[in-house]
């Protein structure tokens, strides 16, 4: 009962003024249980600080910050080119004629119906199997590139964001009132134009909120590639447990990085999202 | 297809676990006292931000350990883990955190006045959440249910990682052996859009069922 009479006593303050809000707010998160949970919190992280073994962290920074940015690396390079083929699996889904529509669609399903691990490993060990067995590509200039490992980390994950992606451009394209698209044609537009110009922004406005969830889910699927041997951040880690024969500290550090990552990432969508005006949409 | 069933059993028995939690942690949420509110929160926001294979690693080895450790300390005998417990557990933590936030939210989308006209009749709790609110935030739930459901039958292909055979791990074996990597990943590739096309078959009817007597949603 406290506890609603507080709510309303929120809820007025919003109205009166925004910045008494804003401290009560802040008085408000500081309630003494919570005081105590947040100390019971900092008593965990330093009993594991001063009783588990941190030795190893200066011996394999170098290795770790390097592993981090191949990670981003992913992350960014495979976000980028997959949202570039989602707009197109939209489109031909939205309006392509029924052959392509089908294909795009049936791709989506496919990508969305079977694990990414699964994907990954048909490319890497699949296809890289195939691949030397054709002999024109023995002796082409991609050949050095298609021996590594990471082109096809970047193919599978950039495959996979694309048909995530694709399905959710798919809704933001037919979203779009028709009536907009109506008076641009009635304005005299070409199609193209109608796409560039209103279609293709207005869609994408549309979709910018889930994005955000699905870079974090594209950030939570790079380790993954540390199967098929690129050394990122997981694989640095793995590493290190193998090295010194240490278990637990390593997993939970990975983890307290990807926390951190996350909380990143949500904390700079927020900001982009306050900055694009959202109005009417 | 032995490797097919043992991933459906995982997916099966950790998405079970996983709605277990999710019951418990929703109604935690909405009901409980500021201090389980503010650890289901921590749980809920911990395992949503740590990538998937991360904490299946972890909790596969540190929770087979810990448990180890913890029957040494009351005196019994090693307990052997199997795989499949372990990646029924790991799997049903994750999809725990998961499920709770779906089912709090459809939870929240229960009119309050039916809530509290069930109270008005002198319902016990228990038969309250029986009769009334499960119910009816199943069909604000079902749609997030079965998303979950599916992430299920992927993130059992993690468990490849930690060593334990199941479809994914069992296929690259096969194709190891033969040398036949396309062909078994192909293969294995369409079991699993099976799985994903007759789930969405099945979800279509619960939902359909769920649905009725609802207004606007008949179709």
């Amino acid at each position: 009962m406290r506890e609603d009479n507080a709510e309303a006593v929120h809820a007025m303050a919003d109205i009166i003024d925004p910045q008494k809000d804003k401290a009560a707010k802040s008085e408000n998160w500081l309630k003494p249980h919570r005081i105590v949970l947040l100390l019971l919190a900092a008593l965990m992280v330093a009993l594991m600080a001063f009783n588990m073994r941190w030795d190893w962290l200066p011996l394999y920074w170098t290795e770790m910050l390097g592993g981090l940015w191949v990670t981003l690396a992913l992350l960014v390079s495979s976000s980028i080119l997959g949202f570039a083929m989602a707009v197109p699996l939209g489109l031909a889904q939205v309006s392509g004629p029924a052959p392509l529509a089908w294909a795009a669609r049936g791709f989506c399903t496919m990508i969305r119906g079977t694990p990414l691990l699964l994907q990954l490993w048909l490319l890497y060990y699949g296809l890289g199997s195939l691949f030397p067995q054709i002999p024109w590509i023995r002796g082409s200039f991609i050949w050095p590139y298609l021996r590594e490992a990471w082109p096809y980390a970047l193919a599978s994950l950039t495959i996979s964001f694309a048909g995530y992606e694709g399905e959710v451009m798919r809704g933001a394209l037919a979203g779009v009132p028709k009536g907009e698209l109506e008076a641009a044609r009635a304005y005299g537009m070409s199609r193209f134009t109608v796409l560039r110009r209103i279609w293709l922004p207005r869609a994408i406005q549309r979709a910018l909120p889930t994005l955000n969830g699905e870079i974090v889910l594209q950030l939570k699927a790079t380790p993954l590639v540390a199967t098929i041997t690129v050394i990122d951040l997981y694989a640095v880690i793995s590493d290190v447990r193998q090295d010194t024969y240490i278990i637990y500290e390593p997993l939970l550090f990975l983890a307290f990085i990807y926390l951190c990552l996350t909380g990143l990432l949500v904390a700079g969508f927020r900001y982009l999202e306050n900055r694009i005006p959202t109005r009417g949409v | 297809m032995r490797a097919l069933l043992t991933s459906l059993e995982v997916a099966a028995g950790g998405y079970l676990v996983g709605l277990l939690i999710g019951v418990g942690g929703a109604f935690g949420k909405l009901y409980g006292g500021p201090i389980l509110r503010d650890l289901l929160e921590a749980y809920t926001t911990i395992i949503r931000a740590v990538p998937e294979l991360v904490l299946i690693v972890l909790v596969y080895y540190a929770g087979t350990d810990l448990l180890n450790r913890l029957m040494a300390a009351l005196g019994y005998a090693r307990l052997d883990i199997s795989g499949m417990a372990a990646g029924i557990a790991v799997i049903g933590l994750v999809q725990g955190a998961y499920s709770t936030e779906v089912l709090r939210g459809a939870i929240k989308a229960v009119p309050a006045g039916q809530i509290e006209t069930a109270r008005a009749y002198g319902m016990p709790p228990f038969l309250l959440v029986r009769r009334i609110t499960l119910p009816a935030m199943l069909p604000h739930a079902i749609p997030g249910l079965a998303n979950l459901w599916l992430i299920a039958t992927k993130d059992t292909a993690l468990l490849a990682v930690v060593g334990f055979t199941e479809l994914t791990l069992a296929t690259r074996q096969a194709g190891g052996a033969t040398r036949e990597y396309m062909l078994f990943f192909c293969a294995a590739g369409l079991l699993y859009l099976m799985v994903s096309l007759v789930s969405n078959v099945v979800i279509a009817l619960i939902e359909r069922r769920a649905r009725r007597g609802m207004p606007g949603f008949s179709s």
